[in-house]
């Protein structure tokens, strides 16, 4: 403990707990940078400035820091790599009156999260039906560049989305009610203003509700592999052996386009309200300024717009199972559903006091603890799931949030593995038809609408799923409930 | 090709130059399309014209970059070039018009490859020297 790096003249890193690490406030910073991870962790970030790279995660973390109204520490999840703006895996609190809502701290993909879904199937049932399965989620769940889905919406129809998310998608048809119970937010989160959100945003949504995307997008068949904490387990609905579906994506074209629209806006009101900000990408507004009001209502309505995709998509990954298996939908149901790209005003204890604040969480996850609120009944003693993935072929987890969570990190944790190479690294490096054929060797189906995509997503690309996990873990902040490995995975 | 891909861990950053800025520019549109997909498989069947604005040319740049994207989404076209009709300044800032040109996207005949979410203003740069202008920003993927 107490190990220091100097990694530069005023920058330094210093060993506060096993596996926290802490940068001393400097310069314009008003609190420190708290990183959660190991040595390889911080010299890998450290390298990244010493070797001058243009975008580098630790520099990331003091910008933040800088902004007006941060609370606690600039934080940094296990899986942190550069972003723009924040870190990926970065964690930003801010006072509601005193602080700023900021486009990096939520992205372009806003609420990309994860729904996991269970069976009551086991792993030896499907084994042999894996190939017609993933045809027929395939073919059942739209996904790649330029694909569109099934919902046609006219505008006013878009506007309903955007208020009423997953809600409005169980209304179609879509899907279960019994479903929201177990949705952050209930799949419908509050103060969403679809006449924030402009025409050209609703345009891009018309056709693709109820689609995957691409990228780090997927849709997963997995198996319970290990069961870590039996009675969080049984309260989740867990078992070993047992399928699971899990679908990550955000809210598409929507979301890309909100990003875009409020980044003139956002710049203009850093400057309008003298908001010193070290990188272009750090626009922000005052949370209480018109400005701010109004990106936070257009980031709900995206909130809301990743609702309602992933619960269409959850109805289509029925139907799947429904035409290759005869699985009824009710004999699924919803774990829970998770966003790693949002910004939420939560209430939290900030030194003895309640405050309300607005927590932006970009490639991280929330991970509430027990006795809160916001939790399903069935989970509110053990705390919420926190769904983490691997890239496709390695493992996910399910744990759940602590206490210690709240006290620490405004109950939030990392959301997945993490990039170690870039996508131009990864496809020199991996062939899409090789990565496919060897996951093939481990018994994964592998249906990709993208070769390339494949080689970008390649296990190699990224840090160990497992590594990051058990950082967070062994840190106290989420606790390991089930060890999961894939079966199936569609790209787009 | 007056255009390479710069490493980022998560995105993708382009880098693209030409003997002036709306030069430059059009070879950034290229090299944002050439992550969707091979240019050498886009015919030009289409036009489609565009405006934006912005304060400053390096924002110029991420707003063309966005607004090519929006009519590429919306249209289900794939551009394979781009070429600036009018760049004019006022007090206000830059207005830009510009020609883009593609044609339908099709699964059939196109290789379908990684979808850009947006251009943005990570690592934004605009430089001029030895008679090169260079545009650089990271694309979100």
């Amino acid at each position: 403990m107490g190990k220091t790096i100097q990694v530069s003249d005023q920058l330094r890193v210093v060993q506060t707990e096993p596996y926290i690490w802490e940068i001393p406030p400097h310069g314009e910073m008003r609190v420190p940078g708290r990183i959660y991870g190991d040595q390889t962790t911080v010299d890998h970030l450290v390298e990244d400035v010493q070797a001058g790279k243009s975008w580098n995660a630790l520099v990331q973390i003091v910008n933040v820091a800088c902004l007006p109204g941060i609370q606690r520490a600039s934080l940094a999840m296990a899986d942190i790599h550069p972003g723009y703006g924040f870190p990926i895996g970065g964690v930003g609190a801010f006072d509601f009156d005193e602080g700023v809502i900021s486009m990096a701290g939520i992205g372009y993909d806003i609420n990309c999260g994860v729904r996991t879904m269970r069976t009551n199937l086991s792993r030896a049932e499907i084994e042999p039906k894996k190939e017609d399965l993933a045809n027929a989620l395939y073919r059942t769940v739209p996904a790649g560049l330029g694909s569109t889905g099934d919902i046609k919406l006219s505008l006013k129809e878009v506007d309903k989305v955007l208020e009423k998310g997953a809600e409005f998608a169980v209304e179609r048809g879509y899907g279960f009610a019994e479903d929201l119970e177990y949705v952050e937010e209930r799949g419908r989160i509050a103060g969403a203003d679809p006449d924030t959100v402009s025409k050209k945003a609703k345009e891009r949504e018309f056709n693709q509700v109820g689609t995957l995307g691409s990228g780090n997008h997927y849709l997963e068949v997995q198996w319970v592999e290990e069961v870590y904490a039996p009675d969080v387990a049984d309260a989740y609905g867990l078992f070993p052996n047992q399928i699971l579906i899990s679908i990550h994506c955000g809210s598409r074209g929507l979301g890309h386009q909100i990003g875009t629209d409020y980044l003139k806006v956002l710049e203009a009101a850093s400057r309008k309200y003298n908001i010193p900000i070290r990188e272009r990408e750090l626009v922000c507004a005052p949370i209480t300024s018109p400005e701010g009001r109004r990106y936070l209502a257009a980031v709900n309505c995206g909130i809301n717009c990743a609702f309602a995709n992933r619960q269409a998509i959850a109805h289509l990954a029925r139907r799947a199972f429904q035409d290759a298996l005869g699985v009824r939908p009710q004999e699924i149901a919803t774990l829970y559903e998770i966003g790693h790209n949002t910004a939420k005003v939560e209430e939290h204890d900030v030194d003895g006091h309640i405050k309300k604040l607005v927590v932006h969480r970009k490639g991280a996850t929330r991970a509430f603890g027990p006795g809160r609120k916001e939790l399903p009944t069935a989970y509110r003693d053990v705390g919420q799931p926190v769904l983490v993935g691997g890239t496709m072929g390695t493992c996910s987890f399910i744990l759940h949030g602590t206490e210690l969570a709240m006290r620490e990190t405004f109950g939030s944790a990392l959301h997945g593995a993490g990039r170690t190479l870039s996508r131009q690294q990864a496809k020199k490096r991996f062939w899409g038809g090789d990565v496919i054929t060897e996951l093939a060797g481990q018994g994964i189906v592998v249906r990709a609408h993208s070769k390339a995509g494949v080689a970008e997503e390649a296990p190699g690309a990224y840090k160990d799923v497992e590594e990051v996990v058990d950082i967070m873990h062994n840190a106290g902040i989420i606790r390991k409930v089930a060890r999961l490995r894939p079966l199936i995975c569609v790209k787009g | 090709m007056a255009y390479e891909y710069l490493d980022h861990e998560a995105d993708v950053g382009i880098r693209a130059s030409g003997a002036t800025f709306e030069e430059a520019l059009a070879e950034g549109a290229r090299a944002m399309f050439g992550v969707m997909t091979d240019l050498n498989q886009v015919g030009r069947s289409e036009e489609v014209v565009i405006h934006c604005q912005a304060g400053d040319l390096a924002a110029l740049f991420v707003e063309c970059l966005n607004e090519l994207l929006f009519q590429s989404d919306t249209r289900h076209l794939l551009f394979a070039d781009f070429q600036v009709t009018r760049l004019t300044h006022s007090g206000a800032g830059y207005k830009l018009e510009g020609v883009a040109r593609g044609e339908p996207l099709d699964a059939a005949r196109h290789d379908l490859w990684t979808e850009v979410k947006a251009a943005t203003y990570a690592g934004l740069k605009y430089e001029v020297g030895d008679g090169r202008h260079v545009l650089q920003c990271v694309l979100d993927v």
